[in-house]
């Protein structure tokens, strides 16, 4: 039915999209991990991110890739200014709270991105936008490559943190027993907030790696948070490798669907998989436990 | 007449919204209060699960979408009368209810995960009706005009705001006589304590499922008259987002759990939503689309942040009412 070629070429177009899929979850699933908390403002976040990048790219010229050094550091600032102002004081440490606050954010960041930049379709052009490499029979596009190097960079750098640091070792110890970090001295307020802004910066990144081959309009992030969220389910709750695999595996899913099912049906096959596994194991397929 | 007591409130607000279209007669500011009533109602059905039973559905658009959709293709395709369609869209609103409270609540879903799988079976419901033959596609369904009371279609306006106006009221009055019975009690202990309720002989899943097809069937009334007053419909109206949030926006901010919430959150918020509009509109010289979720959402969180119990909870607190 399909010659071996279209398939492959399929399977790692879905690992090529699946990888920023998987850098976007894993910024949910650090938030998860860390503030148990579900982030309904990551979509909305990511599309603010996506804006920024076209923005600097409009105005400066700035290169999406190297408009990097500004939005990485500028949305870690504004991810822990979030939690430090907003949702840490105005949910009470109340999960219904929460969610509800950051669906208020997520309301309030991608309606105020359509009053400024209106319902409009935008993209950025850049000579290396259809670039491609040819490996073998396949022809890869160039800026999909990078980023697959990018988030493998990132997710390495982003296990060192973690590993090494000092303030990753205390990120570890709040997500595991908030109470303990506290009595032994760790400002669980400042980690919250620096893990959420964590969670932006990874956005910021992968609004970088987006922008070269995609549009950008205000509601573009809601197409993201919910395969977001099936990646984090999918992956178990608060586990970065779990992240990093699932997101690999929806991108495939997207991708074979889309072939075989057709582009408007293809996200079907991830919001089925979405609720079979909340269904039937919430903990997650890499997940060993609640 | 003791009987009547507990809905003399709901009675008077019933009378004194009755006489709206007499003050207002520009059909601009009647589609307005259709349209509140409208979101009101579906409001009213999240009230029920999400106020009283403490589950926060992201998806109560699964159920408004099903109501729409069901009226409006029994008459535009099956050429059923929409009073006679009306009870059937019902039913298989709150069968959807129903079905999708089980799989969740069976599996024991709640909190962001409970939220997380409407949210999903709603994105389900959208794709798929988006590409069936049966609801029109991408193109949509639409409702013949053919204005006759007989036909659910009103030549003044004023009528079918009435006619709204009557469906919120019963679905205020059933709320009002649910808190008021034994279920309410159960749903509202499950809402405080889930296992000080199964500790106490509460059939908590049971209760749970009861109260979310209550929910659906009330949010599909919504989707009906939708159907019948905008007489279009296609999947991202019916099965869109922007209901779920609508839904669930105007009883948090009214207030959460009572049978006044859902009413007066929708007319503050559409209400406040609209002069903005206006305001800004006259600021910039031209409308500016966005800007009334831009202040839904502020208020949304300032509500959670201050005022936990909504304008109602408030107002109970500056001891205007007695509470």
């Amino acid at each position: 039915m399909y010659s071996p070629e279209i398939l492959l070429t399929a399977v790692l177009n879905g690992l090529m999209t699946g990888a920023v899929y998987a850098l976007i979850a894993v910024g949910l699933t650090l938030v998860y991990g860390v503030l148990h908390i579900i982030n309904f403002a990551h979509g909305a976040t990511l599309t603010a991110a996506m804006f920024a990048v076209y923005v600097l790219h409009a105005a400066f010229g700035l290169d999406p890739y190297l408009a990097m050094a500004v939005t990485v550091p500028g949305f870690f600032a504004l991810g822990y200014a979030v939690q430090r102002l907003v949702i840490g004081p105005a949910s009470h440490g109340d999960d219904g709270n929460i969610l509800l606050v950051t669906l208020g954010l997520a309301i309030i960041i991608e309606n105020a991105l359509l009053v400024v930049f209106r319902s409009d379709t935008r993209s950025i052009d850049v000579p290396y936008g259809f670039a491609v490499i040819e490996v073998g029979p396949l022809f890869l596009s160039l800026p999909r490559v990078i980023a697959v190097f990018v988030v493998l960079l990132v997710a390495l750098l982003l296990w060192l943190f973690l590993a090494r640091s000092t303030t990753g070792q205390a990120i570890r110890a709040v997500a595991k027993e908030k109470m303990g970090a506290a009595l032994v001295g760790i400002d669980v307020g400042h980690i919250y907030a620096v893990t959420f802004g964590l969670g932006a910066a990874c956005l910021a990144v992968a609004a970088s790696l987006l922008m070269p081959t995609f549009l950008v309009n205000p509601r573009i992030g809601n197409a993201f948070v919910l395969v977001a969220f099936t990646i984090v389910v999918l992956g178990g709750m608060g586990s970065i490798p779990g992240a990093l695999l699932g997101g690999l595996f929806i991108g495939v899913v997207e991708s074979l669907s889309g072939l075989f099912m057709g582009e408007s049906l293809g996200q079907i096959g991830i919001f089925l998989i979405f609720i079979l596994v909340l269904l039937f194991r919430p903990t997650g397929l890499f997940g060993a436990k609640a | 007449m003791s009987a009547l007591r507990p809905y003399r409130a709901i009675l008077l607000a019933l009378a004194l919204l009755a006489l709206l279209p007499v003050l207002f007669t520009t059909g601009t500011v009647r589609n307005f209060l259709i349209f509140t009533l409208i979101v009101a109602l579906a409001a009213q059905g999240w009230n029920l699960l999400g106020g009283y039973g403490g589950q926060f559905s992201f998806g109560h658009a699964s159920f408004f979408g099903t109501g729409a959709y069901a009226i409006a293709i029994l008459q535009a395709r099956a050429g059923l009368n929409p009073w006679l369609a009306l009870p059937v869209a019902v039913a298989l609103g709150a069968l959807a209810g129903a079905v999708i409270g089980t799989l969740a609540f069976r599996a024991r879903l709640r909190g962001s995960y409970f939220a997380l799988v409407t949210l999903a079976f709603a994105e389900v419901l959208r794709i798929v009706a988006n590409v069936l033959p049966i609801t029109g596609g991408a193109a949509g369904t639409l409702i013949r005009l053919n204005v006759d009371p007989l036909n659910f279609q009103f030549a003044d306006r004023a009528h079918f705001y009435w006619v709204t106006l009557v469906f919120l009221g019963a679905a205020m009055v059933l709320v009002r006589a649910l808190e008021r019975g034994r279920f309410g009690a159960r749903l509202v202990a499950v809402r405080e304590n889930e296992d000080a309720a199964r500790a106490l002989g509460v059939d908590v899943l049971r209760v749970k499922i009861v109260a979310i097809t209550l929910s659906a069937a009330i949010t599909a009334v919504a989707g009906c008259l939708y159907a019948q007053n905008f007489l279009y419909l296609d999947a991202a109206i019916a099965y869109g987002p922007w209901i779920s949030v609508e839904a669930l926006l105007a009883p948090i901010i009214g207030g959460l759990g009572t049978v006044f919430g859902p009413l007066i959150g929708a007319l503050v918020l559409h209400g406040l939503g609209e002069l903005t509009k206006v305001w800004i509109g006259a600021l910039t010289g031209g409308s500016v689309p966005g800007i009334d979720l831009v202040l839904f959402g502020i208020l949304l969180i300032a509500t959670v942040g201050f005022a936990p119990r909504g304008i109602l909870g408030l107002v109970a607190r500056l001891r205007m009412l007695p509470a």
